[in-house]
């Protein structure tokens, strides 16, 4: 980790001078450089190796320009503008300079352009059309450099590098993973990895944007097609709630790759790896193409009309032979608002109420409160500007790539942050508090701290939230957090996705939300999926109908599957991946009488338990309105052609709602649908306020082994566990359960020992790594990889032993 | 006056007509103009472009890269290409197929090609039977390029110098 900066810099009041650039006065901010002048009047200058989002390097020299009565010319990115200064981009001098730094660039570049998957999109051949020599006077042998292999999501051409270091910078400053480095001097500089590995950045892939040649490009795109053949269409990354920004290259109708479009409220120029390779999944052997009935046992492919007669069917039996009551609809936290919208109109217009999204929550006993609210109480782009960071259950990193950076870069401007987490997860950022803690003694120990809270700010801890377990007295780390909370400055409390999954997530929801209220902290909760935000607002929540109206109040998730219904409707996604507890949902699924699928993909286990499946266009290739966490709304159009017979969710909502003959299904197209829930939905408040409290039940200390069943970064749902490419980075190998030293060595374990593991009526068998970042009494298994979808919750007791 | 006097006894003489029919009659009794193909014909220029052929090097290796410059360049659209990573880690292409229909044969993917992949033969008598067979695949390509690979080389070699 690079030394943090000293926060006692204050940053210079805004004053501005007045420049002169190619005889056209500017008046711009002091201290600023040159090319930062010219890039806002709209004057280019060439560059390689300046970018506005890292620091200033000054090492291509392409931007030299001719500065009055400076000795020779300077560089426009690394000069400070002054008071009186002129400035000439197109002088004899600066275009000379220019010419002959475009000759030296020229003189290693292999001339291998038609072979080059930058060869149309290249920064080095646009200028060299501009500024290079039609014919090179070098004709001696060129240099070479040997590749590296840096893992499978970028290729390298070493050969090709120009040695601008925005890879070796980006990586530094803005991943902060220090992966890349130059070696060697002169021309014998060359960008590598410092011990011969790969990039497990999570946000690797942003050196391909970065790089200004075809020296870092995109791996399982290589070689497929031209920048001149693609057509870029505008899209969101569905796989976290940030709402990333991206283009989609398409040819013929097919999704080529993505890139970053620039959005400073979410991804500001950056693409998290999960949305940049996740449509690689589009074309699996699994997508669903056609309806499917499930006749026999075995699957036969039928016609639209069939199979929504047979899906409209199969709901209404259930509701006329059972009961509206034991009709349960489980909806992924990643469909469009519209469709939340409609399938909770459809199934409150069969006198359901049991509708929920919350697939991975075990603890729902304050629903109904303002804790159980999802989303941000302040914005996104706010974390920049944090002072202090308090992480309660978030491997930030993995569960929104995006904000982990945005964290960062608040800790580099001199952030405090601090963490209580079940694993002691390497951060690219360093912890001023942190506070690893087995699951079973998360609520305890933030209990503790909000009791430290309580007593720095002299205010009583309300009698809902007292624990039996804060018989302790908070230890001078607790009382240092409370200090560090009610200190003066942007102080927010991010609630991840470990604390949501948790299976006491009310107690931490309540104690961060009162902690939140009394220190004068944003409240940020980092909801799974890409519209959990927005399945709230639309009403697929069984608390409350679209924009928090009023309704009979139905089933929770895990309810639904804990006392099993007669039937289900499942709306993408997989019951043993993307569930609290794979096990008790196949069970639950297996013994209902008719389960309704509406999926992209169908993998085993959902045709193991599926009676129909509809095909749904993924977000990729459908449309709709997404709400990020901070509340953003944003449209999404379809960039890839529909696969197969697949249709966009609102149509088949429709359909169905028409066929169980249901009011309000008469619309034909979206933009009346979208009309509709905007007007119910109305301003309703998103993020959540420190109002009420629930009481809760008391939580039950637990001692033994508990697992800590985080969401594996590339299993968060169905289209990410089928991109071949991200499973086979470091970061998909997760078939390991992770145990202490302490507890290995009471198990009689040692590292690369095969232990088996029960939970209920499961078991598996599984390599041990003892690992140093664990807490006594957790036992490491992550959620949604391949062998834990045949195990039960993510969060609770396990039993290991040696075999 | 007198001019259209003598303008209207002319025609009645049919003087023009008489002297268009002389120049039949003296065509009629010259000797023919004719070559007898396929057993004679005319000569070519080297630069004359007819089928269309892939080369290969002379080790074997196919030329092609897959660069798609004569994809882009084509003003017919009538170049279809797919590339992918060849298992050796070389770039080449799965898919090549040039549409003869489409295809107004200007020359310019011979032109674009920076590795005198694409070329054009001087070989102009073929036919098709059927529509389809119209789309030369890349296989053909390279089968014509084969065949022809000895007059390809001699025709580009005489063109050397004015390139």
């Amino acid at each position: 980790m690079s030394t943090q900066p000293d926060k006692t810099v204050q940053p210079a009041p805004v004053e501005t001078v007045n420049i002169e650039v190619d005889g056209i006065a500017m008046n711009v901010p002091k201290n600023s450089m040159i090319i930062e002048a010219t890039d806002k009047s709209g004057i280019s200058i060439p560059r390689f190796c300046y970018h506005s989002k890292l620091s200033i390097a000054a090492n291509c020299r392409m931007c030299l320009v001719d500065v009055e009565k400076a000795p020779k010319p300077m560089p426009a990115c690394a000069t400070p503008v002054m008071d009186g200064m002129k400035v000439y981009t197109q002088s004899r001098r600066a275009l000379d300079a220019q010419h002959g730094v475009m000759e030296f660039l020229l003189i290693n570049h292999p001339l291998d352009c038609p072979i080059c998957d930058q060869g149309g999109e290249c920064e080095l051949q646009d200028m060299a059309v501009g500024y290079g020599r039609s014919v090179s006077r070098f004709s001696e042998r060129k240099r070479v450099v040997a590749d590296h292999d840096i893992g499978p999501l970028v290729q390298t051409d070493m050969t090709r590098c120009i040695q601008c270091t925005r890879c070796v910078r980006f990586l530094d400053e803005i991943a902060g993973t220090n992966e890349l480095g130059m070696f060697g001097r002169g021309d014998r500089a060359t960008i590598g990895t410092c011990l011969e590995q790969g990039i497990d950045s999570e946000l690797s892939g942003n050196v391909i944007d970065l790089c200004p040649v075809g020296a870092l490009t995109n791996k399982p795109f290589r070689f497929s097609a031209r920048a001149w053949e693609l057509t870029a269409r505008p899209s969101l990354g569905v796989h976290d709630g940030v709402g990333s920004a991206l283009w989609y290259h398409t040819r013929r109708g097919r999704i080529m790759r993505a890139v970053p479009r620039e959005n400073e409220s979410t991804n500001e120029t950056w693409l998290s790896d999960r949305d940049r390779y996740s449509h690689f999944g589009l074309n699996h052997n699994d997508r669903v193409l056609e309806p499917m009935l499930k006749v026999d046992g075995e699957w036969q492919n039928v016609s639209w009309d069939e199979g929504v007669q047979a899906a409209a069917d199969a709901l209404r039996g259930t509701v006329a032979e059972h009961g509206s009551g034991q009709l349960g609809v489980l909806m992924t936290p990643a469909a469009s608002t519209e469709e939340y919208y409609l399938a909770q109109r459809m199934t409150r217009g069969l006198d359901c109420p049991n509708i929920d999204h919350r697939l991975r929550q075990q603890d729902f006993s304050d629903d109904g409160t303002q804790s159980a609210s999802m989303g941000f109480q302040g914005s996104m782009d706010a974390i920049d500007q944090a002072d202090v960071v308090l992480l309660i259950g978030s491997n930030i990193r993995e569960e929104a790539p995006i904000l982990g950076q945005r964290v960062r870069k608040a800790w580099r401007a001199g952030a405090s942050v601090a963490a209580l987490n079940p694993v002691d997860w390497n951060f690219h950022f360093d912890l001023k508090y942190r506070n690893i803690s087995a699951p079973q003694n998360m609520v305890s120990e933030l209990a503790l701290i909000a009791a430290a809270v309580a007593t720095a700010s002299g205010q009583n801890l309300p009698a809902e939230l007292r624990v039996a377990g804060a018989e302790k007295v908070p230890d001078s780390g607790h009382q240092s957090l409370a200090s560090l909370l009610i200190s003066e400055g942007n102080k927010m409390l991010i609630l991840g996705q470990v604390s949501l999954a948790h299976h006491q997530s009310a107690w931490l929801r309540q104690l961060s939300s009162w902690i939140a209220g009394v220190t004068g902290s944003e409240l940020n909760i980092v909801a799974p999926g890409g519209n959990a935000v927005g399945a709230a607002k639309a009403g697929a929540i069984p608390v409350h109908g679209a924009g928090g109206s009023e309704v009979d109040r139905g089933l929770d998730c895990r309810s639904m599957l804990n006392n099993p219904l007669k039937g289900y409707l499942l709306w993408d996604f997989e019951p043993d991946h993307d569930t609290s507890n794979p096990a008790l949902s196949m069970a639950s699924l297996g013994a209902a009488g008719t389960v309704v699928a509406v999926a992209s993909f169908a993998g085993e286990s959902l045709r193991a338990c599926a009676d129909v499946i509809l095909p749904l266009a993924p977000a990729a290739e459908s449309q709709g309105l997404y709400y990020t966490l901070d509340g953003q709304s944003f449209m999404v159009e379809p960039a890839g052609r529909v696969a197969g017979q697949a249709r966009p969710g609102w149509k088949i909502l429709r359909r169905l709602g028409a066929h169980l003959e249901l009011d309000g299904f008469d619309q034909v197209d979206l933009a009346s649908i979208r009309r509709e829930m905007l007007d119910d939905i109305g301003d309703a408040e998103n993020g959540s306020t420190a109002a009420e409290l629930a009481q809760l039940d008391e939580p039950v200390q637990e001692s033994g082994l508990h697992r800590i069943g985080d969401v594996a970064m590339y299993g968060v749902d169905a289209l990410c566990r089928r991109s071949e490419f991200l499973q086979s980075t470091v970061q998909a190998q997760n078939d390991f359960v992770g145990l202490n030293p302490e507890d290995a060595a009471s198990l009689g374990l040692v590292d690369g020992q095969d232990a088996r593991l029960r939970q209920a009526d499961t078991q598996i068998t599984l390599t041990v790594r003892v690992r140093n970042e664990l807490p006594v009494g957790g036992v490491w298994l992550k959620s949604a990889t391949a062998i834990s979808g045949l195990m039960g919750d993510s969060f609770a007791a396990i039993s290991v032993e040696a075999v | 006056m007198m001019k259209r006097v003598i303008e209207y006894f002319r025609s009645l003489l049919l003087i023009e007509l008489m002297r268009g029919l002389g120049v039949t009659i003296r065509y009629f009794f010259r000797p023919g103009f004719t070559i007898n193909y396929p057993e004679e014909k005319t000569p070519k220029s080297n630069r004359f472009r007819g089928l269309h052929a892939l080369r290969r090097y002379p080790n074997g290796e196919e030329r092609c890269i897959a660069c798609k410059l004569c994809e882009a360049v084509c003003p017919a659209l009538a170049i279809t290409i797919e590339a992918c990573q060849r298992e050796d880690g070389s770039r080449r292409t799965t898919r090549y197929d040039i549409d003869l229909f489409k295809c107004i044969y200007c020359g310019f993917c011979e032109e674009s090609c920076p590795v005198d992949s694409i070329v054009e033969t001087g070989f102009l008598e073929y036919h098709f039977e059927n529509r389809e067979e119209a789309i030369m695949s890349k296989s053909q390509l390279l089968a014509i390029g084969d065949r022809f690979e000895s007059e390809i080389a001699e025709k580009r070699q005489q063109d050397a110098a004015f390139r």
